[in-house]
């Protein structure tokens, strides 16, 4: 893969560019990060016309390597200020790498307020007139592009939220189901929106397949991941059971399940919101609990949750989507959770942000605890529509937080702080303090040693030895991200080492290179320094690495501990 | 001696989420998990109180232990 596609939206022209040569060995983060770093102005408004919105596949997309067709999207954040990269499932990724096309870049802003669809084929972009979608959410965009190019179709959009350029927007990639997977965290969607792109199409009729150096060496490498994926417990046993959902029960019981705004560790109802719960009702109503995210995924983590009459209510239903609505916003009722989710789906908002806002809504009062109807009506018709308060809601927690006046706002870099208490899980909040993306679990996955002993086991309550493990786990998911694998080849690559070794492999067969596991930590390692000084430059320095203040004086029950980390042991994270 | 007994996930198939039961003194997880028919390497996870403990824990009276088989999300 060596194109790069330019899409100016000032002149609404297109061309395709040779990579420089300095961009072959990347993909995925790596390269949006990079050309985010090198071609965005760090001080530039997100929102202006010196953003650009860059995707791109990762360096194993489309090739038949498991678990590898992950879509990449980075720009400068208008939630968070920062760099921002974000990854989805979805059929995007494979069609862009099978065209060839390693990276898109669009930049500048129309003159005109004219929305756009982007029609992508092998002979290039045509500006399509979008005034027929505009004020539509994100599956009546999808069905209508099904209808119009067949189901097909590559799609990615953005709903009513994206347009109004809310900072909870995401960005919507149609799965093989012809339904969604997100660029979720960091407000993309509203990037996307500035833009004035309410979609995306993309037709790979007459592509062929992605080149591969070496395909016997390849063809070993794969099978050896894919083995090392089916038997590790959690890859090949555990995702495909329960999904991630299983972590309620298991952080409840460690007291590092955030509960009614990260006031308790625990959660009166946790059963009622398990994976095990979940796994029993979806199995007793006929849905499917194993389903995956684009095709090539062996693990299958998602799942079809349907409703009593087995009806489709959403799919991708996530630990942290559960969490935030029913432990951290104390819904109790899983499908009106699933409800929420679906709508989070349509509407076109982060699913974690948009859990992490509701609660933070309740705690201003705006809407009762608990109320799963309330947050469903709050979804669809204030924050979907775009009214007065929908405008505060979609602006994210942080947002929230400063409209009502509250004290407890859990985010870092103003974005909403995820499914583990970093109070209790203390390796986790090392890397929500110092992600180059703002609080982001993805980004360090601590919870894998801290708390399933998974890669060793760090005691998640004692300081000792998280700053080094959130620093290991951050640069090897830097590199991770640049493969266009998910994330969840870590559990495996943590435990069984040939897996980590095929991973290798498959790069330097894919490449004809001859990389060593020192090459991929460096990559790792130059992806965080990268993001890292195009957040200086953007103005944040070591006092932005830091939690909200309320946790370093409000303990959190059953074990009744604070945020106890120093600066200075904060700061010793970007020492390497 | 008296323990609580709390299963998760697989573990719980065949048998329960939660029972007590009655085991000699100075017992350890890996006795507890002998007596449910678990073989060790299938266990993740063994809790306390919220604390993680090893295999070769001795168990106190009175105790609640939570078990869970190789599991994972994010
Ligand atoms: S394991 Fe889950 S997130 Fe990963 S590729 Fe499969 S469905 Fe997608």
């Amino acid at each position: 893969m060596n194109k790069i596609l330019r899409i100016n939206m000032s002149e609404l022209t297109s061309k395709i560019e040779t990579a420089p040569e300095q961009w072959a060995g990347l993909g995925g983060r790596g390269l949006t990060s990079t050309i985010v770093a090198a071609e965005v102005p760090p001080r530039c408004h997100p929102l202006g016309p010196n953003n650009k919105l860059v995707f791109a596949p990762g360096l194993l997309t489309g090739t038949p390597a498991a678990q590898s067709g992950r879509l990449s999207a980075g720009a400068k954040s208008p939630l968070t200020g920062t760099i921002k990269e974000s990854n989805a499932g979805g059929t995007a990724a494979q069609q862009l790498a099978r065209m060839d096309i390693k990276a898109i870049i669009i930049e500048g802003i129309p003159a005109e307020d004219k929305w756009y669809r982007l029609h992508i084929t092998l002979d290039g972009v045509s500006f399509e007139p979008a005034d027929d979608l505009v004020g539509k959410q994100n599956f009546a965009v999808i069905d209508a592009m099904i209808d119009a190019f067949g189901p097909k179709i590559g799609v990615l959009s953005i709903g009513v939220p994206g347009e109004l350029r809310m900072a909870a927007a995401n960005i919507s990639v149609k799965d093989p189901d012809q339904k969604i997977r997100s660029h979720g965290r960091g407000g993309l969607g509203a990037v996307m929106g500035s833009k004035k792109i309410k979609c995306i199409t993309i037709d790979d009729t007459g592509a062929g397949k992605v080149p591969i150096a070496d395909p016997d060496k390849f063809r070993a490498a794969a099978k050896v991941f894919a083995k090392a994926l089916l038997d590790h417990p959690v890859s090949g046993e555990g995702l495909p059971i329960y999904g991630t959902n299983i972590l309620i029960n298991i952080l409840n019981e460690a007291g590092g399940l955030p509960t009614k705004n990260f006031r308790y560790g625990q959660c009166d109802h946790h059963e009622k919101i398990s994976g095990e719960t979940m796994h029993e009702t979806i199995v007793s109503r006929g849905g499917k609990h194993k389903h995956g995210c684009h095709a090539g995924c062996i693990i299958q983590c998602s799942q079809v949750y349907v409703d009593e009459s087995g009806a489709y209510i959403t799919s991708g239903f996530e630990y942290e989507t559960i969490w935030g609505l029913g432990a951290n916003a104390m819904i109790e009722d899983l499908d009106d959770i699933a409800r929420c989710d679906h709508l989070m789906d349509d509407i076109g908002i982060d699913s974690i942000e948009g859990a992490v806002l509701l609660a933070t809504a309740m705690e201003a009062g705006v809407i009762p605890w608990g109320d799963g109807k309330e947050c469903q009506r709050v979804l669809r018709d204030e924050i979907g529509k775009g009214t007065p308060l929908g405008r505060i809601l979609g602006n994210g927690t942080g947002f929230v937080g400063r409209a009502y006046g509250l004290v407890r706002v859990p985010v870092v870099k103003n974005q909403g702080i995820p499914a583990y208490d970093p109070r209790s899980v203390k390796g986790i909040g090392i890397t929500y303090a110092t992600s180059t993306m703002g609080a982001d679990h993805t980004a360090g996955y601590t919870i894998a040693t801290n708390i399933l002993k998974v890669g060793g086991y760090i005691d998640p309550l004692a300081k000792d030895g998280q700053v080094e493990l959130s620093r290991n786990l951050q640069i090897a998911t830097a590199a991770v991200d640049s493969t266009g694998m998910c994330v969840f080849i870590a559990f495996p690559a943590l435990d069984i080492p040939e897996s980590f070794t095929a991973l290798i492999d498959l790069l330097n067969a894919t490449y004809g290179l001859n990389l060593t596991a020192d090459d991929v930590t460096e990559l790792g390692k130059t992806i965080l320094k990268v993001e890292h000084d195009f957040n200086t430059a953007a103005g944040f320095g070591p006092a932005d690495d830091r939690l909200p203040e309320f946790f370093n004086y409000e303990p959190v029950p059953p074990h009744n501990v604070v945020w106890d980390f120093t600066d200075k042991e904060i700061d010793e994270f970007w020492n390497f | 001696m008296n323990i609580s007994i709390k299963l998760f996930a697989g573990f719980r198939q065949n048998r329960f989420k939660m029972e007590e039961r009655e085991i000699p003194e100075n017992s350890t997880i890996i006795d507890v998990l002998n007596q449910l028919g678990i073989n060790e390497p299938e266990l993740g996870v063994a809790m306390i109180d919220g604390r993680h403990v090893t295999t070769d824990h001795v168990l106190q009276t009175g105790v609640t232990i939570s078990l869970f088989p190789k599991v994972g999300g994010g």
